[in-house]
């Protein structure tokens, strides 16, 4: 496979702050890229550098292979789709969209079949003599794309194309673009803080927090094993356990909660640098009520405070005995559970290999979600 | 932004700089400083000309010059007062109470006299006013008067040429902020059981304040510097400060003197321009907008 | 109060009535003066002898017609020379303040800002003498020092285009400026993106976005100029603009050719105010 983009060691300061911190990653031809971070993240900062509206500090960056540091914005064989879509409003859709075309010095039929080729491509066939104004959020957005696709770039960067969306279109429109994407090949770096967007369209995805990746992995992976405790909370819900760790006579690895709580974990810690851990679990992995006596599986008591009632997402949330501390239970609808009621009590349970437990990070931690 | 053309001498800077610098100096501040140069010059016994305070002395040992001056100045405050008291109703006329339908047309028909020349406007009513005008001619004719009357060459007659000709630079501003304030607001404070003198008190003035300042300025500004309608409307025997400056320039040929009472006009321009911000706590740039 | 609330139906005669007198104190002048255009008579007054288009078309011996008045004829020609030049000088420079100030940042950028709105409150009167002097001056500095006779700084054309175009210009850079501000500049990056040169993007996407108010600014510069009487008065030369013109013969008394060409002035800015008004419309329904 070829390399379509290779970002080398990027670095990107605006005075003492630093936006993007030594970023290195590989794109590989016909690939859908996410990088997924919270705002404010520096995503954009990264994604107008290899565009080339921002000179970086340092590092490299090479599309092909080729390094285009010294090649103008106008110039790279990358177009990007801005975040406000940025389309002409003094120029109807066909103008828009063969815009980049014209400045290449193509011209009449030419020109005409390609226009037209993309309209349709992106689901709006004979739109071409409409006005910017005249469109909905969802045509625009497909314009925007449209007008990038039809020069037919290296690298198509979008930036949080979506967000101007209301959450339905957004659903619909996910599905399109990888649609789209899949059907013309292009390579696509799309940049969102919305993790379901980058989770259901990349191939791979960034979690970027503060200027540098935390995680770089497909997206089953960095659901199913995170690499650092921002990408467990960012990615998807979890719970969060505060807690300490020891190992017992017979090499077991424990968490341990302030509230006396003693949870088996899968994996072999560090115990040289003690202090605080933090342990996640993910709402799905916790079991209602687990069959009695299974050794292996880790337990506690607790309050139901609330069915949250979401269709197919229902959860309780519940308080284990002793604490104050809120979690997140799934609640399949399948009727095996319906005779739980608020304040009832019940066990809940996880595998040690449902939990992950990193050292706690002074990092500020996004809140969100 | 900035950073998004980067390496670069900004070519665009210096092709935007040059010709408004070149205007702002060559056109607004080198004349000034020139008129105020020439306000301290002047020609000695031997035909020398050097510093002096002599045409700014003039002005003041003279009574005529600064009584000009100071009717000047009262009647220009005067008639800018007058104007704003005429165009609030009429703004609030057109923006709130007309149908919506109307609106823009009563704009229009507002403006149309703006765009007509001051010469023609004033001209207008000296046909009207004058001793053989029309005014006359009618009131003869249906025998309310038994001999004409002369209603022009009078400072009532010129006070109300100074609204007709610049009333329109207050109605315009204060349209544009009219139409901004929230019908709601009114119809809140109407619910809340407020009258009409404190809704205008309490709601609207202090809403359209930023236009009633920009109108007032311009207002202010154009009748103090007006020449026209005081010339041809105006009383023969009281002279309008502009008079005064046309007279000792052209007429005289008293290019100092005529620098000097410029220069006392801009300076007293700007300073109840000055006062007029300071007291309303506007700020002069938000005012031009 | 307002047209959702209820009113006594005294205060809303009253209301009428006042907006009715206002309006005929607002035309009637205007009115009176189109009118006696076409009186059969030597004087701009009543009473009323007829009908005639005289005043427009006449040629004299006694009645001669604006069509046929040399004098006025050529005062309005220098007049729109006049205009014409400061129109577009004031909207050249006027665009380039406009890229100025909303684009580019530089030292004293706030000084320079207050100089441009200073013609604002600069009596037209005293810009002019302002300029005469100046010009004057370095007229005379050219001429003793260097020999050179600069016939442009004496009275005439030239001064009184430079003395229009230097408070002209403040209002061409305030119209166009105040549609740059609303313009969102990620739409030049796009277009740079897309491959256009940095021309290219000038001339598709910043001056097209502008093009309304630059057209608007170049017509009220134009009227603007058309109209000036106080900074000319100062500048003109023997070549006279139409107002100064004017000015003289209301000044020492004329015939009824002055309302011909009222008439004509005043017919041709309603028609242009009346399309602006209908342009206007068609534009906010799309
Ligand atoms: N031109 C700039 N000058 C200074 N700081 C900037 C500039 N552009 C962005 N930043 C800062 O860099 C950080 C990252 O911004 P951005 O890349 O826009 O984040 P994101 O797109 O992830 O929301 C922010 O803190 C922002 O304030
Ligand atoms: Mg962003």
């Amino acid at each position: 496979m070829q390399i379509a983009l290779s970002v080398k060691n990027l670095t990107k300061k605006f005075g003492d702050f630093t936006a993007v911190n030594n970023i290195s990653f590989e794109v590989e031809d016909g690939k859908f890229f996410s990088i997924l971070g919270p705002s404010g993240c520096g995503k954009t900062t990264l994604l107008r550098m290899i565009a080339g509206f921002h000179k970086p500090t340092s590092g490299i960056i090479e599309i092909r292979e080729k390094n285009v540091l010294e090649v103008e914005p106008n110039k790279r064989p990358v177009n990007l789709v801005f975040q406000n879509l940025a389309l002409f409003p003094m120029m109807n859709v066909f103008e828009n969209i063969a815009f980049g075309l014209r400045r290449r010095g193509e011209k009449g039929p030419e020109v005409d079949k390609k226009v037209n080729v993309m309209l349709e491509r992106v689901g709006l066939p004979g739109y071409g003599k409409k006005q910017i104004n005249q469109l909905s959020g969802g045509q625009k957005q497909r314009i925007a794309i449209a007008r990038a696709l039809v020069l037919d770039p290296t690298v198509l960067l979008l930036d949080e194309p979506l967000g101007a969306l209301d959450a339905k279109l957004r659903e619909h429109m996910k599905v399109e673009l990888k649609k789209l994407q899949v059907e013309v090949g292009t390579t696509f770096v799309y940049i969102t803080h919305d993790q379901s967007e980058a989770m259901v369209m990349s191939d791979y995805v960034a979690v970027m927090n503060s200027g540098h990746f935390e995680q770089l992995d497909t997206p089953q992976n960095l659901y199913s094993n995170p690499a650092s405790s921002f990408v467990a909370q960012f990615v998807g819900n979890n719970n969060k356990f505060i807690v300490g760790l020891k190992k017992d006579e017979s090499g077991n690895f424990y968490a341990t909660t302030p509230e006396g709580g003693q949870f088996l974990l899968s994996e072999p810690f560090d115990l040289q640098d003690q202090g605080t851990f933090e342990m996640y679990v993910r709402p799905e992995a916790m079991i209602i009520n687990p069959s009695q006596g299974n050794k292996a599986i880790n337990e506690l008591n607790a309050d139901v405070k609330a069915i949250l009632f979401d269709g197919g997402n229902s959860r309780l949330l519940v308080v284990p005995e002793n604490s104050k501390q809120e979690l997140i239970v799934a609640l399949p609808q399948n009727h095996q559970f319906d005779y739980i009621k608020a304040k009832d009590k019940i066990r809940v349970g996880w595998y040690p290999e449902s939990a992950v437990c990193f050292k706690k990070s002074e990092e500020k931690i996004y809140e969100e979600l | 932004m900035k950073n998004s053309k980067p390496h670069k001498i900004r070519w665009s800077f210096i092709i935007f700089f040059i010709p408004v610098a070149l205007w702002l100096f060559l056109l607004i501040v080198f004349p000034h400083l020139e008129l105020l140069k020439m306000s301290f010059t002047g020609t000695d016994f031997y035909g020398k000309s050097g510093f002096t305070l002599e045409n700014y002395g003039e002005f003041f040992k003279e009574p005529i010059y600064w009584r000009t001056f100071a009717r000047t100045a009262l009647y220009s405050i005067f008639v800018t007062f007058i104007v704003l008291v005429i165009s609030l109703p009429v703004t609030f006329y057109i923006t709130k109470i007309a149908k919506i339908k109307s609106q823009g047309f009563l704009t229009i028909l507002v403006l149309i006299p703006f765009w007509v020349s001051e010469l023609i406007r004033v001209y207008g009513w000296i046909i009207l006013l004058r001793e053989s005008g029309v005014i006359n001619k009618f009131l003869l004719k249906i025998g309310i008067f038994k001999v004409p009357h002369e209603m022009l060459y009078n400072d009532i007659t010129m006070v109300m040429g100074l609204v007709y000709t610049s009333m329109l630079f207050m109605i315009v501003p204060i349209i544009g902020v009219m139409e901004s304030l929230d019908d709601a607001l009114i119809e809140a404070a109407y619910d809340l059981g407020a009258k009409k003198t404190t809704i205008w008190r309490k709601i609207i003035i202090p809403y359209v304040t930023p236009g009633i300042m920009s109108g007032s300025i311009i207002v202010f500004m154009l009748v103090l510097g007006s020449y026209l309608t005081p010339k041809l409307m105006g009383g023969k025997n009281a002279l309008w400060f502009t008079e005064q400056i046309y007279n000792s320039m052209i007429i005289y040929f008293n290019w100092n003197q005529g620098a000097a009472f410029g220069f006392l006009l801009l300076l007293l321009s700007s300073l109840i321009i000055f006062v007029a911000l300071k007291v309303t706590r506007q700020d002069f740039k938000e005012v031009v907008k | 109060m307002i047209r959702t609330l209820p009113n006594s139906r005294a205060y809303t005669t009253a209301y009428r009535l006042f907006i009715a007198v206002f309006f005929i104190f607002l035309f009637s002048p205007l009115l009176i003066t189109m009118i006696l255009a076409f009186n059969n008579s030597m004087f701009p007054s009543l009473p009323w002898k007829g009908f005639t288009l005289d005043w427009f078309f006449g040629r004299g011996p006694d009645k001669i017609g604006i069509f046929h008045d040399d004098s006025n004829l050529r005062s309005i020609f220098t007049s729109i020379r006049v205009a014409v030049a400061v129109s577009a000088l004031s909207t050249l420079v006027g665009t380039m303040a406009a890229f100025l100030f909303e684009h580019e940042d530089f030292k004293f950028k706030q000084a320079f800002y207050f100089l441009m709105l200073a013609p604002l409150v600069i009596p037209g009167v005293i810009l002019g003498i302002s300029i005469l002097l100046f010009t004057n001056a370095v007229g005379l500095f050219f001429e003793d020092k260097l020999g050179l006779d600069m016939r442009f700084l004496a009275p005439g054309y030239w001064l009184v285009v430079f003395g229009q175009f230097s408070f002209i210009t403040t209002i061409t850079t305030m119209t166009i400026s105040a549609r740059l501000k609303k313009f969102d500049r990620t739409l030049e990056e796009a277009a740079y993106n897309l491959g256009a040169n940095k021309l290219e993007v000038l001339r598709f996407i910043t001056l097209k976005y502008l093009r309304p108010s630059i057209v608007g600014a170049a017509a009220i510069a134009f009227l603007m100029s058309f109209e000036n009487f106080n900074t000319t008065l100062f500048l003109v030369g023997s070549d006279q603009t139409l107002p100064i013109n004017l000015y003289l013969q209301v000044r020492d008394g004329s015939t009824p050719v002055i309302n011909a060409i009222a008439f004509i002035l005043i017919t041709f800015t309603s028609i242009v105010a009346v399309a602006n008004l209908y342009g206007g419309n068609k534009k906010n329904q799309t």
